[in-house]
């Protein structure tokens, strides 16, 4: 486990290293100057090389971006330019409400998925397999904007149960802050539990004609009792794969869904920052998410091991 | 067991109901919640361009010492009167007594130096520092009266006096205003939860007279059809300009609502190159002006909400003339200037259009009408901060679509180097007669001459005055239907009883 650990860890920091690089170039190159966007069109240009001097953006490319990555390795993101507060402190208010509508729809869709995907493969092309056949079909295709907009105007405009958005804060209580969630976890979660389903039926099916599977019919164990036991489980790996591609697009590829529930979440955050040039925020968001995405990568690794034990042994994974 | 189940299932369910429905149904009669697009960057006035700051804070948090109203006039705020001298030159402002900032010290004629020498500052971050650019010296006489001088007679000057850039602020306070707004108005700040929502609270000890609202909350909804859902869900009391102009009449059959169409300061043009070929030609020029329909882009991209104009000048001003006539939609006549332009075949140019749906969808209204007459417009859309790099700072463009939203901003077209190019003594002439002008009558005279000028110079295509729609529920009264500065001053507002 020790090499293995180690390896990863290099490629960890490799990866970050590549990102922050990456990104740093891009909006090198991208057209748009920052101190403009600020001051407007009735700007003057000695106004505009003030603030340039103030942000810092007088000084050469190579001495800004060696600024700013031991800015990072001290922990120091920065100072976002259009709100003039520190970056961390910008990041970790999104967060409070990214992380949890994120962990909210995963638990919502893997409780719709699994318990659907296995009764799918279990009572294979039976009814219950076509009707959630028909589920996923319209899962998939469904928008789920287009969903969440009939959640608001169901629950929100008609019921009147629900607000129609917005996020209440959780210092106001776990219950509003969770009400306000609800409705853009349940649009989130759709498509992704019509993906899982699609895969567990398949991995499970799979599965169930494998030897060790009839070994333990004929061992004597019932149909459900070998389902569950010995097909499940194993059939876990492809979907906890999706699951950790599903949770690093949760985090910050929901920008429609903040869009349409107006949150304050990270993608509108990340969105925002780009049409303003707040380039310091887009660098930082990147270098999150990227070291996100890697770390999820990396439990993901772990959690084949728990559940494949054959893995563990050094032999080939997914 | 399944009876067990059962009844748990159903505990469980009525649970659930009843936490759903005990969410706070009453509506507080003291209080707003309005609905704004976009989240302002920081909350300074005096120190961005953005009209979203003001759309928070204007009149509400921060006061200079005149205001606009709801109908464009100069009204006295922190100055309860001036005198002018005869030529125009010196300003005596009398501040009012017993004004004190939010934290708690008092309003003098030292702030207000402070406050204006601040914006004229070399670092000055000020957004509109030509606001200030005529003032030629300040002094604070005694505790209440400052006395400006100008370099010349400036006849726009209390209005200039009016602007969001030109509140007062305090030494102790003026660097944290960004993050903390310290004012001297009936609200006072209280939180930002970036991105979401600002939350304003009354000021108990303001000056003026008490505002009717305790508190007052602006919610960012950038979405058109979220802002539309928040206003039918009730999550929202008010959206002083709904950016779905499609559902107004949705609004307009429900007695819910109040449905308010104003005017803007917002002039749409179809701004040209004046300075590159071929729109360098005066007569191709023309042709453009012929081609365009401003009616049909207003009636397709604005659902029609919107006024049409013939220069850059709105319409609700009492120096407006009516010169919509003088450049008709007529592609016959625009052809034949074509040719006369020696571009009987046509040409192509690049139509630069930033995200606003004026732009986006009037550009594809207008592309069409140029192509009737011969010219392929290639139709780029652009971000806010390209356009800024692009088209403002580079001119690197032929022809764009944009709203110019100051108000009184005709004099754009003297300024050097401005991003239309249009370089003319001839009006540079007029504006400086205009600044020399006090009298209203002779200043309007003027204004007419303007804008005449800049009509029969085709220097761009004027096309539309911007609409704003207001939605707000019916029982609320006081606000502004017009938006002769970019506000939300809930200074009126308050629940019908």
């Amino acid at each position: 486990m020790g090499p293995f650990l180690a390896k990863r860890f290099v490629a960890f920091v490799l990866t970050l290293l590549v990102a922050t690089l990456v990104v740093f170039l891009v909006l090198e190159v991208l057209p748009g100057d920052p101190a403009s966007i600020m001051l407007g069109v009735g700007a003057r240009e000695d106004t505009l090389a003030a603030l340039r001097a103030e942000l810092g953006l007088d000084k050469p490319a190579w001495q800004r971006y060696f600024a700013w990555l031991g800015g990072l390795l001290t922990g120091d993101l920065g100072r976002s330019y259009t709100y003039s507060v520190p970056v961390a402190e910008l990041i970790g208010e999104r967060l409070a409400v990214s992380l949890p509508l994120a962990l909210l729809a995963i638990v919502l869709s893997t409780a719709i998925a699994i318990p659907l995907g296995v009764l799918a493969a279990a009572k294979r092309n039976t009814a219950a397999d076509l009707a959630v056949g028909a589920f996923v079909q319209v899962g998939v295709a469904v928008p789920n904007f287009w969903f969440a907009m009939l959640l608001i105007l169901f629950f929100a405009v008609f019921l009147g149960w629900l607000p129609a958005g917005g996020f209440t804060p959780w210092a106001e209580g776990l219950w509003p802050a969770l009400r306000s969630l609800l409705l853009p976890a349940v649009a989130l979660a759709l498509p992704q539990a019509a993906i899982l389903t699609r895969v567990t039926r398949s991995s499970v099916l799979e599965v169930l004609g494998e030897d060790y599977v009839r070994t333990a019919r004929a061992k004597g164990l019932s149909r459900t009792a070998a389902l569950w036991r010995h097909a499940v489980r194993n059939a876990l790996i492809p979907v906890v794969t999706i699951m950790g591609l599903q949770f690093s697009f949760l985090l910050a590829g929901t920008i429609i869904i903040e869009n349409v529930f107006y949150l304050p979440g990270l993608g509108r955050l990340l969105f925002q920052a780009i049409a303003q040039r707040d380039l310091i925020v887009v660098k930082d968001l990147v270098v999150l998410l990227a070291g996100t995405v890697v770390v999820v990568n990396f439990c993901v690794d772990l959690l084949y091991a728990a559940l494949d034990p054959r893995l563990k042994s050094g032999g080939e994974h997914a | 067991m399944n009876k067990h189940f059962s009844r748990v299932m159903s505990a469980g369910l009525a649970l659930a109901a009843g936490l759903l429905l005990a969410a706070p149904a009453w509506a507080a009669k003291d209080s707003i919640t309005m609905g704004v697009v976009l989240e302002p960057p920081h909350l300074d006035p005096t120190a961005g361009a953005a009209a979203a700051i003001d759309e928070v804070v204007y009149a509400n948090v921060f006061e200079g010492l005149t205001r606009i109203g709801r109908d464009g006039a100069v009204l006295p705020a922190l100055a309860k009167r001036w005198e002018v001298s005869g030529d125009g030159i010196t300003y005596s402002f009398h501040l009012h007594e017993g004004v004190s900032f939010h934290d708690g010290s008092a309003l003098d004629a030292e702030d207000v130096v402070f406050s204006f020498r601040r914006a004229m500052a070399e670092d000055s971050a000020n957004a509109q520092k030509a606001l200030f650019e005529p003032i030629e010296s300040l002094q604070a006489k005694d505790a209440k009266t400052v006395e400006i001088t100008l370099k010349r007679p400036t006849g726009h000057f209390l209005f200039n006096l009016g602007w969001g850039d030109a509140v007062i602020v305090a030494p102790e306070s003026a660097e944290g205003n960004k993050a903390m707004p310290i004012g001297t108005g009936p609200f006072k700040f209280e939180r930002w939860a970036k991105g979401a929502q600002i939350d304003l609270v009354r000021n108990p000890d303001y000056w003026g007279e008490a505002v009717a609202l305790e508190r007052a909350s602006f919610k960012i909804i950038p979405d058109p059809a979220a802002a539309v859902a928040a206003l039918l869900a009730g999550d929202i009391d008010a959206f002083a300009n709904l950016p779905a102009p499609e559902s107004l009449a949705q609004f307009e059959s429900d007695p819910r609502f109040t449905v308010a169409v104003g005017s803007t300061e917002g002039e749409t043009i179809l701004a040209l190159n004046n300075g590159k070929a071929p729109l360098d030609d005066l007569t191709v020029r023309q042709a453009v002006c012929h081609a365009i329909d401003s009616q049909a882009v207003i009636d397709g991209a604005m659902f029609g909400y919107g006024t049409p104009i013939g220069s850059h000048f709105a319409p609700h001003h009492p120096a407006y003339v009516d010169l919509t006539g003088d450049c008709a939609h007529d592609p016959d006549k625009a052809r034949q200037l074509l040719k006369e332009a020696g571009h009987a075949e046509g040409f192509e140019v690049t139509l630069k259009l930033p995200p606003p749906s004026y732009a986006r969808r009037g550009g594809e209204i207008i592309a069409a009408q140029l192509a009737a007459v011969g010219i392929e417009a290639e139709l780029i859309p652009v971000e806010w901060a390209q356009w800024l790099d692009q088209v403002f700072k580079n001119k690197d463009y032929d022809m764009t679509i944009v709203s110019h939203t100051e108000p009184m901003d005709i004099g754009i077209y003297a300024r050097e180097d401005y991003y239309f190019d249009y370089k003319d003594p001839a009006f540079v002439a007029i504006m400086d007669k205009l600044n020399g002008a006090s009298a209203e009558a002779d200043r309007n005279a003027i204004l007419a001459e303007a804008q005449k000028h800049l009509s029969k110079n085709a220097v761009n295509g004027f096309l539309f005055q911007l609409a704003k729609h207001g939605v707000w529920k019916a029982d609320l009264e006081g606000l502004w239907e017009n938006s002769p500065v970019q506000a939300n001053d809930l200074t009126e507002v308050r629940w019908k009883e």
